[in-house]
């Protein structure tokens, strides 16, 4: 194990760039990409906001994935809000501003879709949405969102990124683990599919329920997978964490998700998946 | 049962009570609370987490099928824990002896203390993550009862995944939450000292939570453990009985409409 870390690690080192890189360059024009750290035109990341040198998907807003993911949409529970159930101090604030950068109701948006004449529900959560934490409102939405697609018969797609539970929700958010995982075992026990896509970054108590059910489990290229933050890792065992502990790719390693789909590619993949589901069964069944 | 409310204490008390190291341990409550306890071990994959106990017993001489947190009274067995913290093995462990009940029939009881499942490298590389979701995905539509009491610390989704089923109780002196007190400060404020003012903003005390219906109800801690063994005997005996006279349709429906209010 050591020694395979090592390895990897060696990889990655001859496509680093000059760690002060980010220093010479004006804001707004070069961008650094996070994972590799090469450096690029912002206009270089094209339409799906990639980094040409590792495939990294930087985080975009949901609004953004949807305009070149699906041919069709039409949201759901897009005015549902929070009740603020511990009444935290400036939460409203924090929620608005929230709302205004997404023009979402809540960290995730929902909805049917269809992907190259495929019918689907369809589910992306926000990273922008104060770190795309699970509230009341994303555990609701997403409930409805499963709820629907087994009353429907309908495959569900989720594209999971969180910073985990919302903390101004305190045990509220917990309980929409739960909540979720009632919900996605409905609609798994009428047959349904459940496809997860995997995006940076996917943490916490949503790598604990819902991003982990799923029948087949996507991410994309080094996106960050993990359940406990790497600087708690680090506190509790008083050990230092590779960095790559967290990458998709660790994680594919050790048998945990299915496939790495690169952003570009990922329409063409969901939509022959959701094809191939649709193929029909053997007739034993 | 009027202890806790004649005696009112503060959330940050109620915090240094439910992390007490004199508080009762999980294996006394297996000597106090159920008859001919089988320790049941592995996750049938890879590994035996000491953090969970599983095993068959009976209560009441009936079976039962019981899977507690430990987190182990002397220092060496406190460090083969983690003071209490499951790696996904301890999960998988209990997952796995939760459909075995089902299977044969005999309802669950679960004992929580623990301050969350175990932030390790290797518990990433296990899939902590996974784990603890398989929990919750399948006891969500598991046949047979499942009771939880937390008798300490309820930390996060290391705690929710064994406190998921058809009841939670508390003990007095004993918190859940979804992250520490500390930890909530430090995200929130950037300070970590101000855990006691956490403590109280975040609702994490069995009063608290009672009146939010995330739990069903609170077991007095008298000081005597013979007395406190009795409470506990009491609940798990009402519980049982309710839910065991339920058809299993039933039963889930129950289960599923106690979350979907959240
Ligand atoms: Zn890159």
């Amino acid at each position: 194990m050591q020694l395979f870390n090592e390895l990897k690690t060696l990889g990655y080192k001859h496509i680093k760039a000059d760690k002060k890189a980010n220093e010479k360059i004006p804001s707004g024009i070069w961008l650094a990409c996070p994972k590799c750290h090469q450096s690029f035109y912002h206009k270089d990341l094209g339409l799906y906001q990639v980094c040409p040198n590792c495939e990294y998907g930087f985080r975009i807003k949901a609004r953004e994935r949807l305009a070149w993911l699906v041919d069709e949409f039409n949201e759901d529970d897009a005015a549902l809000k929070t009740k603020d159930p511990l009444d935290f101090p400036d939460y409203d604030k924090k929620l608005e501003k929230a709302r205004q950068n997404t023009g979402l109701n809540d960290s995730v948006l929902t909805g049917t879709a269809k992907i190259a004449g495929e019918l689907l529900s369809l589910g992306i959560m926000d990273p922008n949405f104060i770190m795309g934490s699970m509230g009341t409102i994303t555990g609701e939405k997403i409930t409805r969102l499963f709820k629907r697609a087994t009353r429907k018969n309908l495959p569900v797609v989720l594209f999971t990124a969180s910073g985990g539970a919302r903390m101004q929700e305190g045990i509220f958010s917990l309980m929409q683990m739960a909540k979720i995982s009632q919900a996605v075992q409905e609609h798994s026990h009428a047959g349904l599919l459940y496809i997860t896509v995997l995006t940076d970054p996917t943490t916490g108590g949503v790598t604990a329920s819902f991003a982990m059910q799923g029948d087949i489990i996507l991410a994309e290229p080094r996106a960050l997978v993990g359940f406990a933050g790497k600087r708690v890792i680090e506190q509790t065992t008083h050990q230092k964490v590779p960095n790559e502990l967290q990458d998709a790719e660790t994680v594919l390693d050790h048998g945990f998700i299915d496939a790495i789909v690169p952003r570009k590619e990922m329409k063409k993949k969901l939509a022959w998946l959701l094809k191939f589901h649709n193929e029909g069964t053997v007739a034993n069944g | 049962m009027a202890s806790f409310l004649e005696k009112k204490k503060t959330a940050a008390q109620i915090v240094a009570n439910a992390r007490n190291a004199e508080k009762v341990s999980a294996q006394e409550l297996l000597a106090g609370v159920f008859d001919d306890f089988l320790e049941l071990h592995g996750d049938r994959l890879s590994d035996d987490d000491a953090a969970i106990i599983g095993g068959v017993a009976h209560f009441e001489g009936k079976p039962v099928t019981v899977i507690l947190t430990n987190k182990g009274k002397s220092a060496e067995e406190r460090l083969r824990t983690h003071f209490g913290c499951p790696e996904p093995s301890g999960y998988r462990k209990s997952l796995r002896l939760i459909k075995q009940a089902e299977k044969f029939k005999r309802p669950v009881v679960t004992f929580v203390n623990t301050a969350g499942a175990y932030p390790g490298q290797s518990a990433e590389e296990n899939g902590q993550g996974e784990a603890i979701a398989r929990n919750l995905l399948e006891i969500s539509s598991i046949k047979v009862p499942v009771i939880a009491v937390i008798y300490g610390e309820g930390g996060s989704g290391g705690a929710l995944a064994l406190a998921c089923g058809d009841a939670v109780w508390m003990f007095e002196n004993s918190m859940y939450s979804v992250l520490s007190p500390e930890g909530f400060a430090a995200i929130l404020w950037k300070d970590s000292s101000r855990a006691d003012e956490a403590a109280e903003i975040m609702k994490l005390t069995p009063e608290k939570l009672l009146e939010q219906k995330i739990i069903d109800g609170i077991i007095p801690e008298p000081r005597s453990h013979k007395r406190l063994f009795k409470g506990v005997k009491r609940v798990l005996h009402e519980e049982l009985e309710k839910y065991q006279k339920l058809s299993v349709s039933e039963l889930v429906e129950k289960r599923q409409q106690r979350f979907q209010r959240f």
